[in-house]
């Protein structure tokens, strides 16, 4: 639905993880550690497509531990092992 | 009216209300099983239409994608397609989204479709929770989303009783041959383009068309989560419901442990009023209602357990709280979802087992069942009690600090300890091959019916009584067998030497004794040790046997503890006690083991490991201790 705002946005691609709380961003892909990655095959089935708009809601305790993120319309809890797969570009 | 019963499919992806839907539509006419090999569950009900035709309809696993690897994604397109041995062709899927959460659901949606398209089974989209949708200002104009789907499309609201009246209608109207002429006109009418590279662009394509969706999220969500996953006033809460589950399961219970104690009680002394001492009067008080007692007592405990995490994973809480307590279960390789099951665990392994079903994956699901024995159940409490208060002296320490409380405290930490030191060598070995991964939905927070509640609460119920207590009946009678036969002589009787030491499990016990030597068990442990194997608390009642304390009430432990503080030394009772940190003294726990894991292997498994531990830790207390008092 933002995508024709996301060509404006001068964005450095980085990785879900590393995104500041609450600020949108749009995925750009979703790294596979082998052929038949499971785990990458998981994140896109939930919604981490291309051009998905997704924002960092929480994170857990310490700083360490999971993230909470918001694609689409659901939240899903992530690992950040999971989360720096997720390649995202910032639109703020 | 067609005689043969049609077969419906109900798939949707977890947290769209499937479940609702299915208890609205099959009531109490449900099935559980296992199919055949795996430890998906098969859910099976009966509703019946309104013009009198029955209906199956099998509640598929909830899943978010048809085309993952896994046994639930493969069992679900087996049945799909047809080629599942063990379920009839389906004639219908039901094919469930919810309304909030298009976006994501449709997508399954459109796989199903395409999944089916040879098969010419017609699928129907239930959208779901639209109610919900129209609090939160979603608009979908069902008419273009039936139109863009290619099949027809109910809204359902599954939480109000009257909420699926046209799916009834439907399902009533519904007939095989029928539905598919109804199906064909629209999609011969306009081309549907089934992408299958790219469904998610289709969902797209079709909300843009269907659905104005005013905000992502209910506000309700946003400010609950707000508070409820703050990192410090988050992990208050939670600790503060943890506390209030606890002190209700112990205190709510107790009258009802009581009262169903009382009742065994008086059921024996009727018995023994109107039968004379004889084999059966023995076989009926000793195996059938002792032994049944001793376990069914814990069934309070169990439900107001299961009734709290039924509530709270009803409501939405109990993937928060997963969220929560993720990055401490993660250090040592459990999932935060472990935490629950493993915490319920305290009061009873076997609802702590049955818990695990909310934990998604399988690896993480096993080991949590495999250590969910090592936490210290309130059955350990009566054999605590006894030895501590025999052995361990009232003393103060620091003058505020009972001795006996600090041993007690130590008993639950060696089994807390052990069990995350278990896990953390089970998630290391397999994390070599495969990176732990952990994506769970945090669903909209919502308000637990009461109907649904009780429903599962049922199943859980019935799962625990029917299949537990029929092992356990067989159990019983066994050890009953054991403790009973062969029948003392006359000499036995007269010279004064407890009868279970000529018997059976009298012979088995000194058989096994040069085994427990080491330990520093006498025979009398070895032999009450026997008995003890149906629940943990039976053994104080056996060594009541063994030591031939007569004597009925508190005063048998009072006097237990005297005979015992004379004729065991302190290394001993220690050694006792490292046993039943870790040994599977309940033979119930490992039937349910075996039950949710749907393996003889693994029931196997823990049950060899955990009596490994427990003689390797008593040994060693043994040692120790010996060494140190001289």
């Amino acid at each position: 639905m933002n995508h024709s705002n996301s060509s404006t946005a001068a964005a450095a691609a980085t990785t879900l993880d590393s995104i500041v709380l609450n600020q949108p961003a749009l995925v750009v892909a979703v790294n596979d550690n082998d052929i038949d990655d499971m785990v990458s095959k998981r994140l896109r089935d939930i919604g981490f497509v291309e051009g998905e708009p997704v924002t960092l809601i929480a994170r857990g305790l310490f700083g360490g531990g999971p993230l909470l993120a918001q694609i689409g319309y659901t939240r899903f809890a992530l690992r950040r092992a999971e989360a720096k797969r997720i390649i995202v570009k910032s639109l703020s | 009216m067609p005689s043969a019963k049609l077969s419906v499919a109900l798939l949707g992806s977890p947290n769209s209300g499937k479940t609702a839907l299915y208890n609205r539509l099959t009531g109490s006419k449900q099935k559980v099983a296992n199919y055949a090999g795996v430890t998906v569950e098969r859910k099976e009900g009966i509703y019946t239409t309104a013009s009198g035709n029955q209906i199956t309809v099998l509640d598929l696993p909830g899943l978010y994608s048809v085309t993952t690897m896994g046994q639930d994604e493969e069992i679900t397109r087996s049945i799909c397609l047809g080629h599942n041995p063990s379920v009839k062709p389906l004639d219908l899927i039901i094919c469930l989204v919810d309304a909030t959460n298009l976006r994501l659901h449709l997508k399954l949606a459109l796989e199903v479709k395409e999944l089916v398209a040879y098969q010419k089974i017609p699928v129907v989209v239930v959208v779901n929770q639209m109610d919900m949708a129209e609090s939160r200002g979603i608009q979908i104009d069902l008419n273009s989303l039936a139109q863009e789907i290619g099949c027809i499309v109910i809204p359902t609201v599954a939480i109000q009783p009257s909420g699926i009246d046209r799916l009834k209608d439907f399902l009533n109207d519904f007939s095989p041959v029928k539905t598919l002429a109804v199906k064909s006109k629209p999609e011969r009418r306009k081309t549907v383009r089934i992408n299958s590279t790219n469904h998610h662009q289709q969902v797209r394509q079709i909300i843009a068309k269907s659905v104005i969706m005013p905000s992502k999220t209910s506000q309700t969500d946003d400010r609950l989560d707000r508070i409820f996953l703050h990192p410090i006033g988050g992990l208050l809460i939670l600790l503060l419901i943890l506390f209030m589950l606890f002190q209700a399961v112990f205190l709510l219970a107790q009258p009802f442990m009581d009262g169903i104690e009382y009742l065994f009680d008086l059921l024996k002394s009727v018995i023994d009023l109107t039968m004379g001492p004889s084999l059966l009067h023995s076989f009926i008080t000793e195996a059938v209602i002792s032994g049944s007692g001793a376990v069914l007592v814990f069934i309070p405990q169990i439900i107001i357990l299961f009734f709290f995490i039924l509530f709270l994973e009803e409501s939405g809480y109990l993937p928060r709280a997963a969220f929560l307590l993720d990055s401490i279960m993660a250090r040592f390789g459990l999932s935060g979802r472990a935490f629950i099951p493993l915490l319920s665990s305290f009061a009873c392994a076997i609802p702590g087992i049955m818990a695990t079903r909310t934990i998604h994956d399988y690896r993480d699901r096993l080991t949590t069942i495999m250590i969910a024995p090592l936490m210290t159940c309130s059955a350990r409490l009566p054999v605590y009690t006894l030895l501590i208060g025999a052995f361990i002296p009232e003393r103060h320490i620091l003058g505020f600090m009972s001795l006996q409380g600090l041993v007690m405290l130590a008993l639950y930490f060696a089994g807390i300890i052990s069990g995350l030191v278990v896990a953390k060598i089970v998630s290391l070995r397999q994390n070599r091959k495969m990176d732990s991964s952990l994506i769970f939905e945090l669903p909209s927070y919502r308000m637990p019916k009461a109907r649904n509640l009780a429903l599962a609460l049922w199943e859980r119920a019935v799962i625990f009584i029917k299949r537990i207590s029929g092992i356990i009946f067989a159990v019983n009678a066994l050890l009953w067998f054991l403790v009973s036969f062969p029948r003392p002589s006359e000499q036995v009787l007269a010279s004064g030497v407890p009868a279970i030491q000529s018997s059976f499990a009298g012979i088995i016990g000194n058989w096994i004794q040069p085994i427990m030597a080491p330990l520093g068990f006498n025979w009398q442990i070895t032999v009450a040790l026997i008995p003890g194997l149906a629940a943990r608390e039976v053994a104080v009642s056996a060594l009541g046997t063994v030591y031939a304390v007569g004597a009925k009430g508190s005063d048998t432990v009072e006097s237990l503890q005297q005979i015992l503080a004379k004729q065991w030394s302190l290394a001993t009772a220690l050694s006792l006690l490292a046993w039943y940190v870790f040994a599977p003294q309940c033979l119930a726990t490992l039937a349910v083991i075996r039950r949710e894991t749907n393996s003889r292997f693994l029931s196997l498994v823990a049950a060899s490991y955990l009596f490994l531990l427990a003689y390797l830790a008593s040994y060693a207390t043994f040692k120790i201790s010996s060494h140190l008092i001289g």
